[in-house]
């Protein structure tokens, strides 16, 4: 490579790469082969965003072509018809997701904010490392097997599958979930509050109900909507423990029907009416949680 | 700003720089040239644009968001921003060394110091051998590692490592080194050492070094610029600026009535 | 600090919640222990390792569901991990703020989308995808290695690694991120100071000094695929055999479970499914242990650096 104004080298050595050049305007093969390469490698960085969007996009498109064709009050409103008649609807299957959610809350809700607000507070206890490491084990479970931990606790000894033992289910998944965003949450409340509150006198639990937890009940609101959004849609913990019906819930003992157990089923069916219902159902789940995760993020950013 | 007799066939030139992060003017129309072969140091109190000016040198300024230039830069007459011109050609010319030492920690110290080289593609083994034998004693650090060349960079002490980065910078040969507080965060010992070996190093480079220390600059630079609120007050030979300088503000900090 | 009786009670009321929590974890490990005792007692460890799985005579072994869970597992992961390091990479340092924030939420988005509903769309969209245009050509390419050979049936492992990847992804995605973020900028300044170019100096600084948290990340992505039971299920093709093919039918530990827990009828079927959930739990128990050992330490020497 020659060079406008080239100094002397200290030393010989003729496999040298280069003298010193200076002039910019010199620029050898290489260069230009780093300058396209570094192009080329940036445009796959690119390339693999774009393909990782693409199932998002492409579930998204499927989901609601197919499951529009068949939205109507019927849909919400019917029970499903037998192979072979058409119509029919989702409405059992909506109504038991309604149900056995509700039911999961309340029974998982309370551990939730109560774990999550003792790592947060009481976080120089000794056992806190132990919750904590508990609470990420069972968040780590796979929600089939929290199936056969609910079939076990509650379906054998009662001898028959009910809302129930699916509630319990997804309660454990509750659980973790709720215990994390609420913990985070409670956390970013600087400690000046809670001194300012002791400093009134008020005693300790009063501070933090109070103060703490009121005043960050949007973000833990936020964390619980997420939650529920996230147990609406599990199915494998509901296979064999809320089982399916084809009829309306009649009671919290028995089999209900869940939207996403109905699409399971009604998606690996050879029915065509039932494929159609399995899109909907899907459309109306994709939906609404969709509609969770969204408004959840715009009111965090908002506060923000 | 005051300067004595211009400086003819400057290896660095600046024209006019300005420079911007968002709308904060950091640096305000500086003209400068530094000769080939010295040493030229930028000293002034804390905030005042020196090393804003110096990364606009071998535009580095350009990589923060938000942050813009006007004017020209000429390396030996070549405007480093005209169109056109890659900013990776002008930083393989115009080296730096950052105020906190940064070699790579995932490389050993042979590969620190010839990084510059493999990633040009060069792996001719003894090529590479021969650079870091250079670089590293003209760093003044190869007589303490030269046994230990396998070890990550990082398990240097602090001074040890500034010259790994001094080394660094050199192995590529660039005319031009830019230094942007090297001393600061290291010991007395490690300061003398690399201040010796900037006296050393102007043989081959051409050294720009900003430094806090005016004591610094006046033992090893032939020229110093004292800046203040992004302006270059005064740009003089370091025995001169030291001992009469010719603006009242220089004089201030230079006897510490502020800064 | 707890003073009074009102504040003790609070604190009690909250500790004995949380022991609940660590209760039911021990009862989940006990209760799937007890259900599966009878074929743990019946065929020991070399449950794993027979092949056979026949409810009518029964005779259980879980070798086709290891199998199939570490292999639809692997090709998840050899798909997901190079595509979200890529996608962190393209969304910290090069996407503009708003692009990134939009492609961000739309990865995270990915994983909001209930299990069931990818593998709805798996049997309409990915499948015939796979059978009409994917399969066949690497039958035809490199069809000279086992992995790609027999009927493009569409539903199979490779189906099933698919699915997988693309659920995988966004959790591998944000922990690259925030491992990738973390890279100290003096870092970076040192590459591009040398004259790297963009991709270089994401090589150089940001890549290669992060490969133990991005393990990290790969430990949890493969834990999740473990647990993907619904799309896996629907896409797997539900035979209990092992394949040397990607385009074979398979099962994997949590879908059969799935597909056959329902309808399980007596005692022996069920415990020996037990079986496969408690060896699942484990699985899962350890490389979380695992990954969250290994995220500590890091964080443990990152303080100390």
């Amino acid at each position: 490579m020659t060079s406008a104004t080239s100094t002397v080298s200290p030393t010989s050595g003729s496999s040298r790469p280069r003298a010193r050049a200076v002039s910019m305007a010199q620029v050898s093969y290489r260069d230009i082969r780093r300058k396209w390469f570094n192009r080329f490698m940036l445009g796959t960085l690119g390339v693999a965003a774009l393909v990782a969007v693409l199932p998002l996009i492409s579930v998204l498109y499927y989901v609601f072509k197919q499951g529009i064709a068949g939205l109507n009050l019927e849909f919400f409103t019917q029970l499903p018809k037998p192979v072979g008649e058409t119509g029919g609807g989702l409405g059992n299957s909506i109504l038991g997701t309604l149900t056995v959610v509700m039911m999961a809350t309340v029974i998982g809700l309370p551990f939730g904010i109560a774990s999550g607000v003792f790592l947060s507070e009481f976080s120089r206890s000794r056992f806190t490392y132990t919750l904590r490491f508990c609470v990420e084990l069972l968040a780590g479970i796979p929600s089939i097997i929290l199936g056969i931990f609910a079939y076990a606790l509650i379906v054998v000894p009662m001898g028959g599958f009910s809302a129930l033992a699916g509630a319990v289910a997804l309660a454990i998944i509750l659980v973790p979930t709720v215990a994390k965003t609420t913990e985070e949450v409670l956390k970013l409340v600087p400690d000046h509050i809670r001194e300012a509150g002791l400093a009134l006198g008020l005693p300790r639990w009063k501070v933090i109900l109070r103060i703490v937890l009121w005043g960050s009940r949007a973000g833990i609101s936020t964390g619980i909507m997420l939650a529920i959004a996230r147990i609406s849609g599990e199915t494998a913990p509901l296979i064999f423990t809320a089982l399916n019906s084809q009829y309306w819930p009649h009671g919290l003992l028995e089999p209900v029907s869940t939207l996403p157990v109905q699409i399971y089923t009604y998606a690996i069916a050879p029915f065509e009416d039932w494929n159609r219902l399995a899109w909907t159902g899907a459309m109306t789940l994709v939906f609404f949680v969709l509609i969770a995760n969204v408004s959840m993020r715009l009111i965090l950013r908002r506060k923000a | 700003m005051s300067q004595s007799k211009p400086i003819v066939n400057p290896i660095l030139e600046a024209r006019s720089v300005d420079a911007y992060f968002g709308a904060f003017h950091a640096v305000k129309n500086v003209t400068l040239s530094v000769r080939p072969n010295t040493v030229t140091a930028m000293i002034g109190p804390s905030g005042c644009g020196k090393s804003t000016f110096l990364r606009t040198l071998n535009r580095m300024h350009e990589e923060i968001p938000g942050a813009t230039m006007k004017g020209q830069v000429l390396l030996a007459g070549e405007d480093i921003y005209a169109r056109g011109i890659d900013p990776v050609q002008v930083r393989r010319r115009i080296g730096m060394v950052f105020q906190k030492p940064n070699p790579f920690p995932s490389l050993s110290i042979y590969e620190n110091v010839v990084v510059g080289l493999t990633l040009a593609g060069v792996k001719n083994r003894s090529v590479l051998d021969e650079v870091v034998e250079r670089s590293l004693k003209h760093a003044a650090l190869w007589n303490e590692v030269k046994d230990k060349l396998k070890q990550p960079g990082t398990s240097l002490s602090g001074g040890q490592q500034q010259r790994l980065c001094i080394a660094r910078a050199l192995s590529v040969e660039p005319p031009v080194l830019l230094m942007d507080e090297p001393t600061s965060a290291l010991d007395p010992i490690s300061t003398a050492k690399i201040e010796e070996l900037l006296v050393e190093l102007k043989k081959d480079v051409t050294v720009v070094v900003v430094t806090h220390n005016m004591q610094q600059a006046a033992r090893v630079s032939d020229r110093t610029a004292f800046f203040l609120l992004g302006e270059v007050i005064e740009y003089e030979e370091s025995s001169t600026l030291f001992s009469v300088p010719k603006d009242k503000r220089t004089e201030a900090y230079i006897t510490g009535r502020f800064g | 600090m707890i003073r009074n009786s009102s504040d003790r009670r609070f604190y009690g009321v909250l500790l004995a919640a949380s022991l609940v929590i660590v209760l039911v974890l021990g009862a989940i490990a006990a209760y799937l222990g007890q259900l599966a005792w009878p074929e743990i007692r019946h065929s020991g460890i070399g449950f794993f390792f027979k092949e056979e799985w026949d409810p009518v005579n029964g005779q259980f072994g879980a070798a086709a569901f290891i199998y199939g869970t570490l292999v639809s597992s692997l090709i998840g992961l050899v798909i997901a991990v190079p595509l979200s390091m890529s996608v962190a990479l393209y969304l910290n340092e090069l996407a503009h703020r708003r692009v990134a924030a939009v492609v961000g939420f739309m990865v995270e988005m990915l994983a909001a989308i209930p299990s069931v509903v990818f593998g709805l769309w798996g049997i309409f969209f990915l499948v015939p995808m796979l059978r009409l245009h994917v399969e066949p050509v690497l039958g035809k390419t490199l069809g000279f290695l086992p992995l790609f050979q027999g009927p493009p049936y569409g539903v199979g492992m490779l189906a099933a690694g698919v699915i997988i990847s693309i659920m995988v992804t966004p959790t591998i995605t944000a922990i690259c991120r925030e491992v990738f973020r973390g890279v100290p900028l003096t870092q970076r300044e040192a590459a591009l100071a040398l004259g790297a170019t963009k991709w270089e100096m994401i090589r150089l600084a940001v890549v290669k000094s992060s490969w133990s948290g991005v393990f990290g990340a790969i430990v949890l992505g493969l834990g999740r695929a473990l647990g993907e039971t619904m799309a896996v299920t629907m896409l797997i093709g539900n035979r209990n055999e092992i394949s040397a093919s990607l385009f074979a039918p398979g099962q994997t530990m949590a879908s059969v479970i799935a597909n056959e827990y329902a309808e399980a009828g007596g005692g022996p079927h069920v415990a020996a499914l037990a079986y496969v959930g408690l060896a699942l739990f484990v699985v899962s128990f350890c490389i979380n242990f695992g990954a969250r050992f290994m995220i500590e330490r890091l964080k443990l020497r990152k303080a100390a650096a």
